[in-house]
């Protein structure tokens, strides 16, 4: 583990977190979203959690946001808030 | 460096595991849109897999999965023993192991199957916000709010 | 919607100052000797775990003998979740995939180059998708990441040449028999070890089946409940998807 990369994700995690919940766009926040998996799972592969590092990339960059832009697209593109 | 590790590095991820987990609760509470309340959820959940994942974390220790020398024949060294006991003069060839030079695997069991019950149950709960646009036709709280009759139970 | 805002924020702004004052007591990032570094137990598994299974990656070794149990209800549980987004958005009837597109839906114009790309890379995921499985003793990997890849090629057939052309290769009634053969090689293997006299998911008596010692048997029988694993996960993952992009009619699609 480097503390100096690590703090440097984990910021840029808070930044990506805000941005997926503030842009109106469903489908950019579904995006973002994905954006975030993947800094985790840089984040856990630099901690050393390789097994966990390589769920997140298949599953949480990869199937979810998959299905959450489906249902975006099914439903509703614009958000109020 | 020392001090500078003690009183900023050390506890700063749990800083922004609260931080990001607080993220999570707000927007579930506060936000409108029914899939900002689900990416809320997601960010809530993933907080917690980090702190579960970081508390296993060992400074300047290696990956949880051993090497060729400690591990020489794998899975093929048994000798003609049939009765499930341990062959004590393959393990004498092998060399220590010191559980401070590897990583915790036990947190990454526990969230590597968090991770993908946590997309399944996403699953469900998108296939129940589309459900709810098909009843009502909008996925904006108050919008919904509004369409529900006041003063029945149904 | 003023009030409930701000109530929200008071709430959050008092349990993360809470959470933030109680982080002082936790242990060091990276502390080697932390309550939970330096227990028995994470280290009678890290010492141990090869003269029990001479499984070289201790996250399998864990995850499939160990806490077996653990992980066959959380197969269990994504099972169910399949089940219940189907009933939940599920026509309640037998839906047949069409054999051509309608008119209305699927009719849409496809480019060529997409299709032909995917249908190149589609079988080298599912291999090495297949690579993930078998390989998850010695490298990172295992039923859970290879079942989302495979369950991810068949998403991709879907997103490319349309939903009805990846319900002609995996239709509903597949897929949730291939769910279920799933949770029953993952508990069967349990109920065998419980027929040959030994307690559930207690793989080492297993030798008497699969040959060899009882070290052997574990090693061969994680590999098994992986398998098992995989096609629950996979199939799952693709329910998922058929079922949000397309409303539950199964037909259609993006």
């Amino acid at each position: 583990m480097i503390w100096s990369f690590d703090i440097i994700i984990l910021i840029f995690l808070v930044i990506t977190a805000v941005i997926a919940l503030t842009v109106k766009d469903l489908l950019a926040s579904s995006m973002v979203l994905g954006i975030y998996s993947f800094l985790i799972c840089i984040l856990w592969a630099e901690m050393g959690a390789v097994d966990v590092a390589f769920t997140e990339a298949a599953v949480g960059a990869g199937v979810s946001t998959v299905i959450m832009i489906a249902t975006v697209f099914q439903t509703a593109r614009k958000s109020k808030d | 460096m020392d001090f500078f590790y003690q009183t900023f590095i050390a506890k700063f991820n749990y800083w922004i595991y609260v931080i990001l987990m607080m993220i999570g609760l707000f927007a579930m509470i506060a936000k409108n849109n029914l899939i900002k309340k689900l990416v809320g959820m997601c960010i809530f959940q993933t907080a917690i897999i980090l702190f579960y994942v970081s508390i296993g974390v060992k400074q300047d220790a290696r990956i949880p999965i051993l090497t060729k020398d400690e591990v020489p024949h794998g899975g093929h060294y048994t000798t003609e023993h049939h009765d499930g006991h341990k062959d004590h003069k393959a393990d004498q060839e092998r060399p220590y192991i010191d559980a401070k030079t590897i990583t915790n695997p036990i947190p990454h069991v526990l969230m590597l199957t968090a991770i993908v019950v946590g997309v399944s149950t996403l699953g469900v709960a998108l296939a129940i916000a589309q459900k709810v646009h098909l009843h009502y036709g909008s996925l904006e709280e108050d919008e919904i709010l509004a369409k529900i009759p006041l003063g029945n139970d149904g | 919607m003023k009030p409930m805002k701000l109530a929200a924020l008071l709430t959050v702004i008092a349990t993360g100052g809470l959470l933030l004052y109680a982080t002082s007591d936790l242990p060091d990032w990276g502390d080697p000797l932390s309550p939970a570094n330096a227990g028995d137990l994470s280290t009678h598994y890290i010492q141990d775990s090869r003269d029990d299974t001479e499984v070289p990656n201790l996250v399998t070794a864990v995850l499939a003998d160990y806490r077996g149990y653990d992980t066959m209800f959380e197969t269990v549980v994504i099972f169910v979740a399949g089940l219940g987004i189907l009933s939940i958005l599920g026509q309640g009837k037998r839906v047949e995939p069409l054999a051509e597109p309608v008119a209305s839906e699927g009719n849409r114009e496809r480019d060529m180059i997409t299709i032909t790309t995917c249908r190149l890379v589609v079988p080298i995921i599912q291999i090495f998708a297949l690579y993930v499985i078998a390989h998850g003793h010695y490298s990172p990997g295992g039923g859970f990441q290879g079942g989302v890849m495979l369950g991810a090629s068949f998403i991709l057939i879907a997103l490319t040449s349309g939903l009805p052309d990846a319900l002609k290769r995996m239709s509903q009634e597949r897929a949730i028999f291939l769910a279920g053969l799933g949770v029953l090689i993952y508990a069967g293997t349990g109920l065998l070890c419980m027929a040959l006299g030994r307690n559930f998911l207690d793989y080492e008596i297993l030798h008497k089946v699969l040959g060899g010692t009882g070290v052997k048997a574990r090693y061969d029988s994680m590999l098994i409940v992986e398998i098992g694993v995989a096609f629950t996960v996979m199939a799952i993952m693709f329910i998922i998807y058929a079922v949000l992009s397309s409303k539950g009619r199964m037909r259609g699609g993006l």
